[in-house]
């Protein structure tokens, strides 16, 4: 008597889609942690006094994709020879690196405001520190959720 | 084939804090996933992103894997005067791709 064969493919499929499901948590390379994030940003700042203000981080609290997140980082600067943004870094807390870019502008940006999109792969805090052309550093930082993670780690 | 999307005003008012707008298309490879057969995908991300005005550079980002696939950066620059801009895009591998365009100064 022939038997369906549907049971047995859709078991075998369970199976295979069960074992992709875990190998993720078994296989998980080294991530950044705060304490990665903050020597990065002790390399870039130096000795120097990190204060908070001047910049404004917009990045979405609930990220539904952490492949691509939309963030602008704009700073409160005339942008004149004397007094402008010279560097713009981002850093993250928990992808592998914790680095995610660093802009240089002068003063012909006329705007200290760029826009770009980012991998977040994980729940975590993103850091800006932009670097005055007076040599004072300050910092903003922005928290958020995300519910499906950048595929960093493995392929799906 | 690597192709790039570049949005300039055409036209300007000297002084003016002009937005650029630019996307190119690139897997962004992050060199932390692995195929199929569990072998490391070798990270190829686009790492420099530069902007110069007649020659001058104007605007440059260094760029890491945590930079979403397909490259979307927008920022500002003083429209000085009537010219070229001139977007270069670099990769790990193969050539930096470069995409101009013009600029009327009023």
């Amino acid at each position: 008597m022939m038997r369906d064969p549907k049971p047995a493919t859709r078991r075998r499929f369970l199976a295979i889609a069960g074992s992709a499901a875990l190998a993720p948590i078994l296989v998980r390379p080294g991530r950044a942690t705060s304490a990665t994030m903050a020597a990065a940003i002790r390399e870039v700042v130096g000795e120097a006094e990190v204060r908070e203000g001047k910049i404004d981080l917009e990045l979405p609290p609930l990220v539904e994709n952490g492949n691509a997140v939309p963030m602008t980082v704009a700073v409160e600067s005339p942008m004149t020879a004397a007094d402008h943004v010279k560097r713009i870094h981002v850093f993250n807390e928990k992808n592998p690196q914790p680095y995610v870019a660093t802009f240089h502008l002068g003063p012909r940006a006329g705007k200290a405001k760029i826009s770009t999109r980012v991998r977040l792969a994980d729940s975590q805090k993103v850091v800006a520190i932009a670097e005055l052309s007076d040599g004072s550093f300050w910092s903003a930082s922005a928290d958020m959720i995300v519910t499906l993670a950048a595929c960093i780690e493995e392929t799906p | 084939m690597t192709q790039a999307l570049v949005n300039v005003p055409a036209k300007a008012k000297r002084g003016d804090a002009i937005e650029i707008k630019t996307l190119i298309s690139h897997p962004m490879e992050t060199g932390y996933r692995h195929d199929t057969n569990g072998v490391a995908i070798p990270r190829d991300i686009i790492h420099t992103f530069v902007a110069r005005y007649n020659g001058e550079e104007v605007f440059r980002a260094d760029l890491h894997p945590a930079i979403a696939a397909n490259p979307y950066i927008t920022f500002f620059t003083v429209a000085t005067e009537s010219g070229v801009i001139e977007l270069t895009w670099t990769p790990d591998h193969g050539e930096p791709l470069t995409q101009t365009a013009n600029i009327t100064v009023e």
